[in-house]
């Protein structure tokens, strides 16, 4: 028998070559492996150093605007009651009042304080959505450092919003054409510049995949969500929250929230993918629901792949969740029964877009819309009153334009 | 059929420098590549890399990345390539050492995969994104296969892991001339100089220089700081994608007679003339 200890130990711990369970590792070429050493002992050596965790906390707080709020969405709580007056209290997790609007910016922040301690002066990162790399750009300018952000050409069409102001704040943005032109295609460029350069430079990479330690680190520096959130859910009811929801590409926001209640086992976690146009059909982003095991991005985890072992494009309305693969912790959370995950199509998140809109006065990112569309298919199935904190990831000023074209036609 | 560490003692022997052409399979199609296989084979090749195409190149400059989406984008399939190498690599001297990211192999499951790429006729591996400490499994099955798995040791590599990365390649220790992806450097770095004593003060297996060598004045430098083997793979990709397939493999073949020349010594040169 499992002792929780024991599940508390491997949930929560990679292993020494960086597995949960038997996801994750380090698959990159042997040029990247001293990297991903020295940036672990740096992360070893820091993340309990107390200047730098003034020095981050500080930040957190007169930067960022930490801590975010847990506000009670009463208007969308009202929508999903039942006629009797019972069901869902829900509560959103303001990451998207946080400083360039989305919970990115956490670990850009402790990521770049950590590259400047370790030396490098020139940072890289890779983007979907735009906000990873606004994130980065961001904390390059606040620092002075040299930043390079790689992004698919189609991307760029469709967040040019977030590439004009990564531009503005001094990173230089270069176009991926490869592939779709889309998240993947970034990151494996992005990947490429650090084999070439990796002696000055730290790749900021932006959710939790990637080689080990990154989905730990990243998770580590977004658990922050998941911390404040146990506080304010003590202080506003005395109590934990019943469900967790999230949206998953990678999967950064989700973790951060989850981290903290992994061993609540009270806590009903729930992740939230893209279905694009459908799971049945070749147009989806829906990793955890349609993938199989392999090797991306140098880790081993859920994939989107073809009978010949090829990576697949994957497809979503959402720049953000347009990834065919998904953070390790993830793939062992779900195997392990801890996390459920479900998918959304392009139109259920769009209509969740509008009702955010509508009945909060909130303009979610449409990666969030598709957490908040989830709620359709969760709330009818619930007994009571239970608490459901959706983490609010990030605003969706970006996608505004996005959506105007589409709702037009 | 040989392995590729007899191969290697066979050229050390006669105080060979090996030459390791490598070329994308399917680009421009695999009949081309099947007839720049023989190509290779005969004009100065001692092994011979072919690799597979792959969605996401992580260790390839562009020149490789291109013919891979191109080769992919006609459709190559890994059993097309290896039906044309079971048809082809009978014919061969070189002995074929397959390139191919893990992800290929992992989803046909390493034992099916390795029985596929043996029964067509594959003498060695290398896996660019399957550094040491994930390569132990594929090691070890491979070796029931009389498959030999060369690991990369990278200029970044610490002393620690030039060590174990040596003991545990097999055929020959395939040392990355440069902190970078595959591509065509107008300089071959000193650096490499001082890595070919480093790795050679700690292993007696051959030493096999890689990425970034083009041309003939680069692989002849390679050879005098003492290495084993001089791996060129942009330059014949380049090659083949330039023009029709048969100017490209007249183009191959030109660049695979330079090179042999350029690391094989005079004295030999005159031996094989006399011959």
């Amino acid at each position: 028998m499992v002792s929780i200890q024991n599940i508390k130990t491997t949930t929560q711990q990679p292993d020494s070559l960086g597995r949960f369970g038997k996801f994750g590792g380090k698959y990159v070429p042997e040029t990247l492996m001293p990297a991903l050493a020295e940036l672990e002992t740096a992360y070893q050596q820091y993340r309990h150093d107390p200047n730098f965790q003034t020095q981050l906390q500080n930040l957190l707080r007169d930067y960022v605007g930490r801590p975010s709020p847990l506000y009670f969405a009463e208007r969308l709580t009202k929508h999903y009651a039942r006629p009797d007056g019972t069901g869902a209290q829900i509560y959103l997790k303001r990451e998207d009042l946080n400083h360039t609007g989305a919970h990115k910016i956490n670990n850009a922040l402790a990521q770049a304080l950590l590259a400047k301690r370790m030396g490098k002066q020139r940072i890289i990162a890779e983007t979907g959505a735009g906000q990873h790399g606004v994130a980065t750009a961001t904390v390059c300018a606040l620092f002075g450092l040299k930043c390079v952000i790689y992004m698919g050409i189609h991307d760029m069409e469709r967040q040019a919003l977030n590439v004009f102001r990564m531009k503005l704040m001094g990173a230089e943005v270069r176009p991926v054409e490869a592939g779709t032109g889309t998240l993947k295609d970034a990151t494996s460029e992005a990947i490429r510049d650090w084999v070439t350069n990796v002696e000055t430079t730290h790749y900021i990479l932006g959710s939790v995949a990637g080689p080990h330690p990154y989905p730990m680190m990243v998770r580590d520096f977004h658990a922050v969500i998941g911390q404040e959130t146990r506080a304010q859910c003590q202080e506003k009811w005395g109590g934990l929250p019943d469900i967790l929801l999230a949206c998953v590409g990678g999967g950064s926001n989700a973790i951060g929230l989850f981290h903290e209640f992994m061993d609540e086992s009270a806590v009903r976690m729930i992740g939230v993918e893209a279905a694009g146009e459908g799971v049945d059909t070749q147009k989806h982003a829906a990793t955890l629901t349609r993938g199989q095991v392999g090797v991306l991005h140098g880790a081993m985890s859920y994939l989107l792949q073809d009978d010949d072992g090829q990576i697949i494009e994957a497809h979503s309305i959402s720049a953000g969740l347009d990834y065919p693969g998904v953070g390790p912790e993830h793939s062992y959370l779900k195997d392990l029964g801890r996390a459920e995950y479900y998918s959304v199509t392009d139109e259920q998140s769009l209509e969740a877009f509008q009702k955010l809109s509508q009945l909060e006065g909130i303009i979610p990112a449409l990666e969030t819309a598709h957490a908040i569309a989830y709620l359709e298919i969760l709330c009818p199935q619930l007994d009571g009153n239970p608490k459901i904190v959706i983490n609010c990831s990030g605003r969706g000023d970006k996608d505004v334009q996005t959506v105007a074209k589409i709702l037009n036609h | 059929m040989t392995s590729i560490s007899d191969s290697f003692q066979t050229l050390r022997d006669r105080q060979q420098c090996a030459l390791i052409p490598f070329i994308t399979a399917g680009d421009p199609n695999l009949e081309t590549t099947a007839e720049a296989l023989r190509i290779l084979d005969r004009n100065g090749a001692d092994f011979i890399e072919l690799g597979v195409p792959y969605s996401d190149p992580l260790a390839d400059g562009p020149v490789i990345q291109a013919a891979a989406t191109r080769a992919l984008q006609r459709g190559t399939k890994l059993e097309q390539v290896l039906q044309m190498l079971q048809t082809v690599s009978p014919s061969l001297k070189a002995p074929i050492i397959l390139f191919t990211y893990y992800n290929p192999i992992l989803h046909r499951g390493i034992k099916t995969f390795l029985t596929q790429i043996a029964a067509a006729g594959v003498r060695g591996l290398v896996v660019p994104d399957l550094p040491l400490e994930e390569a132990a499994q594929l090691i070890q099955t491979a070796a029931s296969f009389n498959i030999e798995v060369i690991l990369l040791v990278a200029p970044t590599s610490s002393q620690d892991r030039i060590i174990a990365i040596a003991r545990q390649s097999q055929g020959f220790i395939y040392l990355v001339s440069v902190t970078g992806v595959t591509g065509i450097r107008s300089q071959i770095q000193d650096r490499v100089k001082h890595l070919i004593t480093d790795l050679r003060s700690v292993t007696d297996k051959p030493i096999g220089v890689g990425f970034g060598i083009s041309g003939a004045e680069q692989a002849h430098q390679i050879r005098e700081w003492g290495a084993d083997a001089v791996i060129v793979g942009s330059a014949f990709v380049k090659r083949l994608a330039q023009s029709t397939p048969t100017e490209g493999l007249q183009a191959v073949e030109q660049l695979c007679r330079e090179l042999k020349t350029a690391i094989t010594p005079a004295s030999l040169q005159q031996v094989g003339a006399a011959k």
